[in-house]
């Protein structure tokens, strides 16, 4: 018996090879969410029925030689921000307490086509606004390393479930860094891509300039082959990328021989927890050894995103969710106007930090105020990208820590704003420059929680950024897992 | 200093009805956060034009093409209130 | 002192594609409630807008038409407000750059001829439609609202106007030629009846020849022409009245209301007109290279008032080329079919939107039941040039063929209408009048001019009419 947790990749190669079938494989990853729900609550809605149905259907495709390649058969998790027809989708908002969609994402028709089992629907922070997972209106989920700890957010319930092996995979969206944070904080591997890669038809918005739906795997590889299944152009998405989606997991074998690296100045020192600098710093080292340049870039702007970040997206959002008004779907408060019905259902139904971000946005847009806020954010976000771009004529790569801490307590945080936004200092420029970016585990602190490590590439640099985040994981050799009850189930269940 | 936000006047523009007292604790939260983001307008962008697109595409079109609708009882079911066809909320004015 | 009236006129047009402005449902006009509705047009949480290329090109071609600059680069925004019609609560629409500026329309009527400056022509979708159901139907009384959202994301153009217009009547004529051309553009059915195309004016009053402003109030909810005329100067009076009165013209926006014939203050919400504009995050910047514009161009029928202009150049009474010009389609073909079958501009002219016109209003038919051809005008024109039927025989002989009695010959022949202008027939017939008056005659030749009246008065009774006056003259010139 393998001891490894399970991947994509083992989990498929024991699914061809006969030594399991994909109901074996749903219900080991089942049984792991019964025994773990209780204490950690990744998912809102583990939908039985449809996996079980969707995994007989995929071993009786299987028999008869239909492959539909590396998902097939997978048990696969979705973040409850992607509409599912017919499964509930809350974003874990009390306004959608309760909705089914009419329709599937595109990503998650494509993890269908792709024949990959939808496991549930993943907690996150309402909306998914926020860096811990306990803005939800159904509870915080917790870290599998440290049930004291959040899983970080805003994907924390897809991060928590690989990581305790109640998925082999999940989907996650990312926005300001709510894939890569809480991979950093779970220790598995997350992944944004280049703005427009991944349809967001379905991925119910938070700041659509931003937004990008992405893979939360246990290995670079498997990150690739969830990447490959989803990836590609929509016409349903007027912002979708148009051109062909390369062989993400091409190059992995590639090394870091003769590329360069550019660690970015800005994301370390004060600030960050010397143990992360420390575990960042020696791969840096590990990685000059294996042939890359590794040199220091600034980039000033950086100390800047945050700032832009929290006026682009709260304006974003205060338009995206005015939908939500108690009329066509979701909850409704009914006041006697249509207006109080509004406004009494949207106070009623929005947690305070939806709230917060809403009220932020609409005042950055308001008469007045427009030029100051958001216009500037705007074109600072501009400057950045030419920042962004100059950094890449230096160097084919940025590196950084992915979280300047490792997961910090439940409650620590919620009464500072302002600080829980400081969680995303490192992952938000890529968002606001629209660059792929990923985080790789590489090491564990001295409580024993795991340390994440960001590489970052240019617009549709996937392949490249690919091989590097490949080289740090063989690097890193990293294969702890968390405490026992929590930690995934070994190997193929036979 | 924290930039003092005319709340109510913001809540209800983005029809939130909140009460005075959430009002309050949201008009010193968004000052802070206000003072933070306020950092932006320290950057010279004289030369910068806004950026709202990342991907740099443009000119993405359909065609004019009709393709099927929703199912009505699928879309009225999902309602809070509906009636003879149609979705029912309260009357525009008091 | 004197009061001027500065009115300027915003122009919401319903483009005719088959699908709507940013998703594939079907725009469509008096179907069953949300029937024409998908996850894009309800506003479902996830879905996202897809813009329509046809609706981009309509808008195109009609921002040419009212020859406007198409901006080499546009962009949506989206526009917030919240409203139980509107799914989103917020309306895709276009702020700094729309897709057409700086354009204008000659406009001309019986008594004036002038120039409207059109400061922009932008796209965007329309709203769902709200029925405030309760005492009256009135949205004042209402109990509540049912919503359907088949017209929602239906692509909408905006025409906004400069504030060129001096008066009410002016208004109306310039709103009567934008209609007119976003007919014979065919982006639009332009039905007023069906709030296809929907006219809002922006009216204020200032000091006679002040080159300042005043307060601008808009006025909706006009269903008509006539009742955008009414409402304009009924809120030129009230304007007038306040200030007048030593008040003041506030910034709002008011209701006519059609029985009452005024117009109504609608309750403004706090802050309700910041729309906090932002560009749209999930569309792509538009960019028209000059291959979108030829294209449009190339795909422009001619318009009216470039029509009119060539009408005139062939000869047309101005007043016939201006009617002409704007008329419907089938009678413009008439006019155009009897010039190319020979008949003389000005006469064919005089008939279309004369007697042509004059007859289908008398039979209550419409321009599409017209029992006329192009080559029957030219006959008939023809026949009173050569004097075969007189004017007034040549209305009867319209009917005739109307009636489908027949080629106009066949029904003046018929019909017994035919001048005689046969020399030995009308001799004959001049013979014997002077017989049957011989004494007539002799006083007629002893100096007695005005009788040669009475012996032609006879000549014509004799051939009910149909006798041609020249020929009868020339005969009685050289018997007498």
């Amino acid at each position: 018996m393998p001891s490894q947790p399970l991947s994509i990749t083992s989990a498929g190669a024991a699914l061809r090879s006969g030594e399991t079938t994909s109901v074996e494989l749903l219900a080991a990853v089942m049984s792991r969410a019964e025994m773990t729900e209780s204490e950690l609550h990744c998912y809102l809605n583990l939908d039985r029925e449809g996996a079980m149905s969707a995994a007989r259907r995929a071993d009786r495709e299987l028999d008869r030689g239909e492959d539909r390649g590396p998902l097939h058969g997978i048990p696969v998790a979705v973040k409850d921000n992607m509409c599912t027809r017919g499964l509930e989708t809350t974003c874990s908002s009390k306004i959608l307490a309760g909705y089914r969609p009419p329709y599937d994402a595109t990503a998650v028709a494509r993890l269908r086509e792709a024949g990959a089992v939808i496991v549930g629907k993943t907690n996150l922070d309402e909306f998914a606004m926020g860096s811990s997972t306990e803005n939800s209106a159904y509870g915080p989920t917790r870290n599998p390393w440290d049930t004291g700890r959040v899983p970080g957010g805003s994907s924390g319930g897809s991060a928590a479930a690989v990581a305790a092996g109640s998925a082999i995979a999940a989907l996650g969206s990312d926005t300001g860094g709510s894939i890569r944070q809480p991979a950093s904080l779970c220790g598995v591997v997350g992944l944004k891509p280049t703005y427009g890669l991944v349809s967001r038809y379905g991925l119910v918005a938070f700041a659509s300039s931003l937004d990008q739906i992405g893979p939360l795997t246990r290995t670079v590889r498997d990150a690739a082959l969830l990447l490959s299944a989803v990836a590609g152009h929509d016409p349903a998405d007027a912002t979708s990328y148009a051109g062909q989606t390369p062989d993400f997991a091409g190059s992995l074998d590639r090394g870091v021989d003769g590329l360069r690296l550019g660690v970015v100045k800005e994301l370390g020192g004060e600030g960050y927890q010397p143990e992360v600098s420390e575990a960042t710093e020696m791969m840096l080292e590990k990685l000059a050894a294996r042939g890359a340049e590794v040199t220091e870039v600034s980039l000033p702007l950086f100390d800047v995103a945050l700032s832009a970040y929290y006026l682009i997206a709260p304006a974003e959002c205060s338009a995206n969710l005015a939908r939500f008004d108690g009329m066509r779907y979701g909850l409704s408060v009914k006041g006697s106007t249509a207006s109080d019905t509004m406004s009494d259902t949207r106070a009623e139904g929005f947690g305070p930090e939806v709230i917060r971000r809403i009220l932020l946005g609409t005042y950055a847009l308001s008469a007045g105020y427009f030029d100051a806020f958001y216009g500037q954010a705007q074109k600072v976000r501009s400057l950045l990208l030419d920042e962004f771009s100059e950094a890449y004529e230096k160097v084919d790569v940025l590196v950084s820590p992915t979280s300047p801490t490792t997961a910090f307590r439940l409650g620590e945080r919620t009464q500072d704003p302002l600080a829980m936004y400081m969680s995303d200092i490192c992952t938000i420029p890529s968002n606001l420059s629209g660059h792929p970016a990923i985080s790789v585990p590489i090491g564990l602190d001295s409580e024993g929680l795991p340390i994440g490590f960001q590489v970052m590439a240019p617009a549709l640099g996937e392949r490249l950024m690919m091989a590097v985040a490949a080289e740090v994981e063989r690097l890193a050799g990293f294969d702890a897992l968390p405490p026992p009850a929590l930690a995934p189930p070994p190997g193929v269940p036979l | 200093m924290p930039i003092d936000v005319d709340v109510a006047h913001v809540a209800s523009l983005a029809r939130l009805g909140l009460s005075p007292d959430r009002l309050d604790r949201y008009r010193e939260e968004l000052g802070v956060i206000l003072d933070h983001a306020a950092r932006v307008q320290e950057v010279d962008t004289s030369s910068a034009l806004p950026l709202a697109h990342p991907l740099g595409q443009t000119n993405v079109f359909r065609a004019d093409e009709v393709r099927p609708s929703l199912d009505r009882d699928e879309v009225l079911e999902m309602a809070p209130e509906s009636r003879d066809g149609f979705f029912v909320t309260s009357p525009a004015l008091d | 002192m004197k009061w001027e009236p500065v009115i300027g006129i915003e122009v919401h047009v319903e483009l005719d594609t088959d699908s709507k402005m940013f998703c594939g449902c079907r725009v469509s006009f008096g179907d069953p409630p949300n029937t024409h509705v998908c996850p894009v047009c309800l506003a479902l949480p996830g879905s996202l807008p897809v813009p329509n290329r046809k609706a981009i090109q309509e808008i195109i071609r009609l921002g040419l038409a009212l020859n406007c600059r198409i901006n080499p680069d546009s962009v949506f925004h989206r526009k917030n407000y919240y409203y139980a019609d509107l799914p989103k609560n917020y309306q895709i629409s276009q702020f700094d750059v729309p897709v057409c500026v700086d354009g204008w329309l000659d406009v001309e009527s019986d008594e004036t001829r002038f120039r409207v400056g059109i400061e922009r022509v932008h796209m965007e979708e329309d709203t769902g439609k709200s029925v405030h159901v309760g005492e009256g139907g009135r949205i004042h009384s209402a109990a509540e609202t049912l919503v359907d959202f088949n017209r929602a994301g239906t692509p909408l153009v905006e025409i906004v106007s400069r504030p060129d217009l001096k008066s009410a009547a002016d208004a109306r004529t310039y709103a009567q030629e934008l209609r007119a051309v976003v007919v014979e553009t065919g982006v639009s059915d332009a039905r007023m009846e069906r709030g296809s195309i929907r006219f809002d004016a922006n009216v204020s009053i200032r000091p006679e020849g002040s080159p300042r402003l005043g307060v601008k109030v808009e006025i909706k909810n006009m269903n008509s022409f006539r009742s955008l005329e009414k409402a304009i100067r009924s809120e030129i009076g009230r304007q007038t009245a306040l200030v007048t009165a030593g008040e003041r013209v506030v910034m709002e926006t008011r209701h006519w209301d059609e029985e009452a014939e005024v117009t109504h203050g609608m309750r403004t919400k706090e802050g309700s007109s910041d729309y906090r504009y932002f560009t749209e995050p999930d569309l792509a910047p538009m960019a028209f290279d000059s291959s979108w514009v030829e294209e449009a161009r190339s795909l422009l029928p001619e318009l009216p008032a470039l029509r009119r202009d060539r009408y005139r150049g062939m000869g047309v009474r101005p007043a016939a080329a201006r009617v002409l010009a704007s008329s419907d389609p089938r009678l413009r073909s008439l006019f155009e079919e009897a010039v190319e079958s020979g008949a003389d501009p000005v006469a064919a002219g005089n008939w279309v939107t004369g007697e042509v016109t004059a007859s289908l209003r008398r039979r209550e038919a419409s321009v599409g039941e017209l029992p006329l051809r192009g080559d029957q005008i030219a006959a008939l024109t023809r026949m009173v040039s050569e004097g075969r039927v007189s004017a007034g025989a040549a209305r009867e002989v319209l009917e005739g063929v109307m009636d489908g009695e027949g080629s106009p010959s066949e029904v003046a022949t018929r019909r017994n209408l035919l001048q005689l202008s046969d020399r030995t027939a009308l001799e004959e017939v001049v013979e014997e009048v002077m017989a049957a008056n011989p004494e007539a005659v002799e006083r007629y030749r002893s100096g007695e001019g005005k009788v040669r009246g009475y012996l032609m008065g006879q000549v014509m009774r004799a051939t009910s009419g149909r006798a041609d006056p020249r020929a009868v003259n020339e005969i009685l010139s050289a018997r007498l």
